[in-house]
C-alpha cells in the first residue's frame, strides 16, 4: 500500500474501482467493437458524482486533487480504456476554466460539467497543427462585442459528443509566437459550429474522435476565457495537468493487462503445469509488474509536484506521460505474448488494451514532443 | 420516518478463517452482511420518499467501523457501534440482548434487519430484539410499505404460495431478504460526507449490561471443533471468457458422450 494516499484516496479509488469491475469491464468488449460512446457509463459517472471529483465545492464539485482525479482514470482504464478517456477528456476541457476561468464562467458551467450534464472537449490540434501549435489556422476576429470563429480542428476527442468545446483560435496574427492565440468556449448548437466527420481508429474506439468545423461562429466575448493573446499560456498549463490524465490512463492499462496475465498464467497448462511456472513467463510478468508500478510511482509523484505549483510542472507531466506511456505500449505487447494465441484474439481482452495503449504515446504531446519539453527543461535549468 | 437497520460486520464471503478457540476471526477485512445492506437500501429509499432520518446500529470491535462507513456513504446519517471486548463470543441470545438494550435507547418507528448474516447463519436475532422490546416482528419481508399518517407498516411476506400482506403497528421490527431490491454503490460525494459523520461507540457499562451475561463465558452451547468440508477431488474450473468457457465445457460434455 502507497504511503502517499490519504484513507479517504484510498476509499474513493477502491469504491470507483469496484464500479469499474462489476459495471463497466463487462461492457468494454462490446465499447470497442461497436465504437459507440459509451451514454450509459456517462450516466454512472454522473450518477455517482465521479465527473464532481474536480470541480470546486463551491460550484456543485468534491474539490479532489490532480492526484485523486488520476486514481479514479486509473481504477477505470484498468478495465475499459474508452470509459477512463471520458473522465480525462472531461477534466481537460475544463482546464481552461479551472486555469483561467471568471467566477460567472464558473457559476455558468461547473454545475452542469460536475453533474455530468454537460459534456465538454478541447479543440487545440488542426490538420497542419499538431506537435506545433504555431501551425493553428482558426481566426477568430472581433465582431461588436463578441467574436467571430473559422477553422478546422481535427482529432478532437469526445468533440462529437461535447456540449461545450475549448476551442483555440488566432486572435492577433501579428502577436508574435505565443501572444496570438486566445480560448474560446463553444456551445453545441451554437450556428456554423458542425461536425464534420469521425476517424476511424485502431484504439479508443468508444470514443468519437471529431473534425470539428467553425464557420464564421459567433460567440459572446463571455465565452473568451483568461485575457485575449493568452490562449497559448493556457494551453501549455492546461496540459501540464492534463498529461497526468493521460499517464493515469497509460498506467491503468498496464495494470490491466498484467492482471490478465497474471490470471492467464496461472490457468494455462501446457507441458503438464500452469505455464506460470515457466521460468520464461515468470519473468515477463515479474517485468510487467515492476514496470507499471515504476509508471504509476512517477506519476503519483508527478501530480503532487504539479499540485504543489512546481517552476517544473512541464517536465513533470511530460516524464510522467512519456514514461507510463511507453509502459502501457510494452507491458500491453507483453501480455499479448503472455496469452500467445489467445492474445491476439477478440475473445480476450489484451488485443484490445494493446491497441489501446498506443494512443497513449500520442495525443497530448507524442513521446518525442515529452522528450523535447524534458530535455529543454534541463538544458534551460541553472 | 425514524429507521435503525442493525448492520452487522461479517467476514469477506470466501476468505472466513476460524481462530484457534473455534471462533471466526473478526481481527480484519470485514464488510457490511450482504442481507443488511438490502435492508440498509430500503430503509434509504424510505427516508427519501418519507423524508426523516435512517441510524445504523452495529455490535462489533473496531473492524467493524469500516463496514459502518460504508453505510454511512450510502446514505445512513449516522451510527451507533457496541463495543466491548467482553463480546467477543457472543451466541445469538446475548446478541439479541445487547442490540434490544441500545435499540431501547434510540428513537425510531421501524428497525430493519436482515433476515439472516452470512457468518452466523441463525436468523434469529431479529426476532430475539423484537421479543425483547415488545414490537411486532415481520419476517421475510420482500416489500416495505410504512403509512406513517396511519402509523402502521405493511410487509409483504414471502410464503411457500407467493407472499403474504402483514399489517402492524410502528414502531416495529421488519427482518428483510435480497428481494427488497440490489443495495446502491456509494457515490464519491457520499463516501467524502461519511468521513465526517459520527459514529457513536457505546460499552456495555453505557448499556447498563453486565459483561459476564455475555461472551464466550455466557454461551449456552460450546463449539467444539470445527472442520473444513473434505476437498472434492477432480474438479476443473473454467476461468475461461464465456465463448471459450463454453466451448471447453462442450467438450467435456461430448467426450464423456453427456451429449
Amino acid at each position: 500500500m502507497s504511503g502517499r494516499l490519504t484513507q479517504e484516496q484510498i476509499d474513493l479509488r477502491d469504491a470507483v474501482g469496484q464500479l469499474a469491475r462489476e459495471q463497466i469491464a463487462p461492457r468494454a468488449a462490446e465499447i470497442d467493437q461497436s465504437g459507440v460512446f459509451p451514454r450509459d457509463v456517462v450516466e454512472l459517472f454522473a450518477r455517482q458524482d465521479v465527473f464532481a471529483l474536480i470541480y470546486p465545492a463551491e460550484y456543485g464539485g468534491l474539490g479532489g486533487t490532480l492526484l485523486t482525479n488520476c486514481l479514479m482514470i486509473e481504477e477505470v482504464s484498468r478495465v475499459c480504456a474508452t470509459s477512463g478517456l471520458i473522465l480525462a477528456v472531461q477534466a481537460l476541457g475544463s482546464l481552461p476554466l479551472l486555469l483561467a476561468g471568471s467566477d460567472e464562467q464558473k457559476q455558468r458551467w461547473f454545475p452542469g460539467l460536475s453533474s455530468g450534464s454537460l459534456l465538454n472537449a478541447f479543440a487545440l490540434t488542426e490538420a497542419g497543427a499538431g506537435s506545433d501549435s504555431a501551425g493553428i489556422r482558426t481566426r477568430a476576429v472581433r465582431d461588436g462585442d463578441g467574436w467571430r470563429i473559422t477553422g478546422t480542428k481535427r482529432f478532437i476527442s469526445q468533440g462529437s459528443e461535447a456540449d461545450l468545446v475549448a476551442v483555440v483560435a488566432v486572435t492577433d496574427p501579428e502577436a508574435g509566437r505565443h501572444r496570438d492565440l486566445s480560448i474560446f468556449y463553444v456551445e453545441r448548437g451554437t450556428p456554423g459550429f458542425e461536425v464534420a466527420r469521425l476517424e476511424h481508429k485502431m484504439g479508443i474506439r468508444g470514443s468519437p474522435t471529431a473534425e470539428l468545423v467553425f464557420d464564421d461562429v459567433r460567440v459572446p466575448d463571455a465565452n473568451r476565457v483568461g485575457e485575449v493573446g493568452e490562449g497559448f499560456r493556457i494551453a501549455m498549463r492546461t496540459l501540464n495537468r492534463s498529461r497526468p490524465g493521460v499517464a493515469a490512463q497509460a498506467v491503468g492499462i498496464a495494470q490491466g493487462a498484467t492482471d490478465v496475465a497474471v490470471a492467464y498464467a496461472r490457468e494455462r497448462v501446457q507441458f503438464g503445469k500452469p505455464i506460470g511456472e515457466q521460468q520464461m513467463v515468470q519473468a515477463m510478468l515479474a517485468d510487467m509488474a515492476t514496470r507499471t508500478e515504476a509508471a504509476r510511482q512517477l506519476l503519483y509523484e508527478a501530480c503532487e509536484r504539479i499540485e504543489d505549483g512546481a517552476a517544473d510542472a512541464a517536465r513533470w507531466a511530460a516524464m510522467c506521460k512519456l514514461f507510463a506511456g511507453d509502459t502501457a505500449m510494452a507491458v500491453t505487447t507483453d501480455a499479448v505474448q503472455v496469452l500467445g494465441g489467445y492474445g491476439y484474439i477478440t475473445e480476450y481482452p489484451v488485443e484490445r488494451m494493446m491497441r489501446d495503449a498506443k494512443i497513449t504515446q500520442l495525443y497530448e504531446g507524442t513521446q518525442q514532443i515529452q522528450r523535447l519539453v524534458i530535455a529543454r527543461a534541463l538544458l534551460s535549468a541553472q | 420516518m425514524r429507521i435503525v437497520v442493525l448492520l452487522k460486520a461479517v467476514p469477506v464471503v470466501g476468505t472466513e478463517k476460524m481462530t484457534g478457540g473455534w471462533l471466526l476471526d473478526r481481527s480484519a477485512g470485514l464488510e457490511s452482511n450482504g442481507n443488511d445492506e438490502y435492508v440498509l437500501e430500503a430503509g434509504l429509499k424510505l427516508v427519501e420518499a418519507h423524508g426523516g432520518e435512517l441510524v445504523t446500529l452495529t455490535m462489533g470491535p473496531s473492524p467493524a467501523t469500516e463496514a459502518i462507513r460504508k453505510a454511512l456513504a450510502m446514505g445512513a446519517a449516522r451510527a451507533v457501534q457496541v463495543v466491548d471486548e467482553a463480546l467477543a463470543g457472543s451466541d445469538a441470545l446475548a446478541t439479541g440482548r445487547v442490540l434490544a438494550a441500545a435499540l431501547q435507547r434510540m428513537e425510531f418507528d421501524l428497525a430493519l434487519a436482515g433476515a439472516d448474516t452470512s457468518d452466523g447463519q441463525g436468523g434469529v436475532v431479529g426476532a430475539a430484539v423484537a421479543t425483547r422490546l415488545g414490537l411486532p416482528y415481520l419476517s421475510y419481508a420482500a416489500a416495505i410499505e410504512p403509512d406513517p399518517a396511519a402509523g402502521t407498516v405493511r410487509v409483504r411476506r414471502i410464503s411457500p404460495t407467493g407472499y403474504d400482506v402483514l399489517e402492524a403497528r410502528m414502531p416495529a421490527l421488519v427482518a428483510g431478504t435480497q428481494l427488497l431490491g440490489e443495495p446502491r454503490y456509494p457515490s464519491l460525494r457520499g463516501i467524502m460526507q461519511a468521513r465526517s459523520k459520527q459514529i457513536a461507540t457505546w460499552s456495555l457499562a453505557d448499556l447498563g449490561i453486565d459483561p459476564a451475561s455475555v461472551g464466550t463465558p455466557a454461551t449456552w452451547s460450546a463449539v467444539l471443533t470445527a472442520t473444513p468440508p473434505a476437498q472434492r477431488a477432480g474438479a476443473t474450473i473454467v476461468r475461461d471468457a464465456p465463448e471459450a468457457a463454453v466451448e471447453r465445457i462442450v467438450e467435456f460434455l461430448a467426450a464423456r458422450r453427456l451429449i
